[in-house]
């Protein structure tokens, strides 16, 4: 064995311990949901092919959790990594305490879900804070979580929750951007507009796929705060696949319930591999 | 009236000056407006502990009205956001510290949880990632892209794995079933994993031709070039699985091993009186950690972005 085969043996033995422990507590059992998905009954055990996932495809109870889940996700991440890059910018000019101000923006990471829920209730309550603010101005009041507006509430949580952390990420991808490339681009009469376009976000290219990846995590987690605050049937637009999958699960329904989880893998393998192959492309020309 | 040059380039500049400190002005407005919305939850919790348990269900009784039969309290038609209490009492921290053990209780069950979990996990991690960062190969990256992917998965997702896996080893129903899960979940091996990447493989092969093994370049070299990262990814998933409420639900049907985030998740709509109290004594590790921790969490997080995963 050369020296160069031996070590890269080594390296497997180093990366063993963890994927022996994934492999055992959720590759494997994700064989046997696939199983699961593919036969009728746990006591039956015929196979019936993708019949369950026909019938989950076509449960309207689905529909509308796959359909919040995507319309929340699709709204919410793009917001998250523009705002943050947004108050990215604004750290990164001169202004008094930054430090502070990183703290501060930071401080939502710690607070427990309990809290975070009981002050989310305290101020979107129909007898809430915000409904006694827009009553003073002679609004009418909204009962925020059974309405319309009860995704922006949420998507407004996910944000104060998640936006402290990605400006960090951010602030520290501007740093890193060589000064004497932005230098170049002043002399050669590049506008303030084109400098970002072409060469920040350009450079920041890994880093804005690491924050979506990111946000895109942290977005499925608010369904916990959402959970806690609204239960396990709130307002239609509020429900998302996790209440599908949590109800699925309570009446014991595994067949329905694993054809939904192996859609829910699928479509965020094709997300996760699509966000690869376009920052590959914008990236490629740039050490990151 | 008729200026030299000198005097226009004078004023101008007095001009750009001003535009500046008026820019600076605004920007930090913005900047404390903004900070003061994401403080306020903080402040709030902490400064309502202090109220009496009287105070508080006056203040916030509405809503959760629904859930307190036959309150005797006055409760108000609607909610009274109040930064400082009335009058000061440590009541709801003598409930919940000194007549109400189930909270400790739950506390320390936290604590039992959380810690193995973020020393093993980031063990384990540490390991795995040097593996993926020595001696890329296809199938390794491919392996890896797996790592991501299931580290995406909403819990609802592994939710059934999970229960079957738990339900074959014959661990559902205890603490095991908590560990396990938690000691090998992907996500610090794919934050590490990020950091050793950013160790140039150059300094490696130096050592290696100075006669170090494998062990030694991981021990000697790569674990002290990633001591920011260890630092920042142990916070991460000390808050992360300190604020854990699915697993447990899930994993563990006797609510007396259940850690007290989840405890807590169900006093919002009981025990209001106490919520403020039991949240402030729950936020006080991740608060000393945050404070102690924060330039390393900084530092951690600042690193994290750069790199190709």
């Amino acid at each position: 064995m050369t020296a160069n085969k031996r070590r890269s043996v080594i390296s497997w033995l180093f990366l063993l311990p963890s994927l022996l422990g994934v492999i055992i507590f959720f590759v494997a059992p994700f064989f046997v949901v696939i199983y699961y998905s593919m036969i009728d009954n746990p006591i039956q055990n015929n196979f019936v092919g993708f019949e369950n996932y026909v019938t989950v495809f076509n449960n309207a109870a689905f529909r509308q959790a796959s359909f919040n889940t995507l319309k929340f996700s699709l709204v919410s991440v793009p917001l998250a990594v523009a705002l943050s890059l947004f108050l990215a910018v604004v750290m990164e000019s001169r202004i008094p305490g930054k430090s502070y101000f990183r703290s501060f923006f930071l401080s939502p990471l710690m607070v427990p879900t309990a809290s975070v829920v009981l002050i989310w209730q305290v101020l979107f309550n129909y007898n809430g804070i915000v409904n006694k603010a827009i009553t003073s101005f002679g609004g009418g009041r909204i009962d925020f979580l059974k309405s319309d507006y009860a995704q922006v509430v949420i998507v407004v949580l996910f944000l104060w929750k998640n936006l402290g952390y990605n400006m960090i990420l951010f602030m520290a991808a501007l740093s890193s951007i060589p000064k004497e490339l932005i230098e170049v681009a002043a002399l050669e009469h590049a506008s303030k507009a084109q400098t970002f376009w072409y060469i920040k976000v350009r450079f920041m290219s890994s880093t804005i796929l690491f924050v979506t990846i990111m946000s895109l995590i942290n977005s499925f987690k608010v369904f916990r705060e959402v959970y806690l605050m609204t239960g396990d049937y709130p307002y239609s637009s509020l429900y998302m696949l996790q209440h599908f999958m949590n109800n699925t699960f309570a009446s014991l329904d595994y067949q329905k319930l694993s054809s939904a989880a192996i859609i829910m893998f699928v479509v965020v393998s094709v997300l996760v591999f699509i966000m690869y192959q376009v920052e590959n492309f914008y990236g490629k020309d740039v050490e990151g | 009236m008729i200026r030299s040059a000198d005097e226009t380039a004078f004023i101008a500049a007095g001009n750009r000056k001003r535009a500046e400190y008026i820019k600076t002005g605004i920007v930090t407005l913005l900047a404390v407006i903004f900070a003061a919305i994401f403080l306020l939850p903080i402040v709030l919790t902490v400064t309502n502990s202090f109220m009496s348990p009287s105070e508080i269900n006056a203040n916030y009784g509405s809503i959760f009205a629904t859930t307190q039969k036959g309150g005797k309290v006055f409760v108000s038609k609607t909610v009274n956001l109040k930064l400082i209490p009335d009058m000061i009492t440590f009541s709801q921290y003598f409930t919940v510290l000194l007549r109400s053990p189930e909270y400790l209780f739950k506390f320390w069950n936290s604590v039992i949880y959380v810690v193995p979990i973020v020393v093993v996990q980031l063990l384990i991690a540490m390991l795995a990632s040097f593996g993926f960062a020595r001696y890329d190969s296809r199938i390794k990256r491919a392996i890896f892209f797996l790592y991501i992917v299931m580290m995406l998965m909403p819990y609802q997702v592994t939710l059934v794995p999970n229960f079957l896996v738990a339900r074959f080893l014959n661990i559902y129903g205890g603490r095991w079933a908590i560990w396990l899960f938690g000691f090998f979940s992907p996500f610090a091996v794919y934050l590490f994993t990020k950091f050793m990447k950013r160790i140039p493989q150059e300094v490696m092969e130096a050592a290696a031709i100075d006669g170090a093994n494998e062990w030694m370049i991981f021990t000697r070299i790569c674990m002290p070039l990633c001591k920011g990262g260890l630092a920042s990814i142990a916070i991460l998933v000390f808050f992360d699985y300190w604020n854990m409420v699915e697993q447990p639900l899930i994993l563990l049907p006797d609510s007396d091993l259940h850690p007290l985030s989840v405890f807590l998740s169900k006093i919002n709509t009981g025990e209001i009186s106490l919520a403020f109290a039991v949240a402030v004594i729950y936020l006080i590790p991740p608060l000393l950690i945050f404070l102690y921790g924060e330039d390393y969490l900084v530092e951690g997080i600042s690193y994290q972005g750069g790199i190709k995963g």
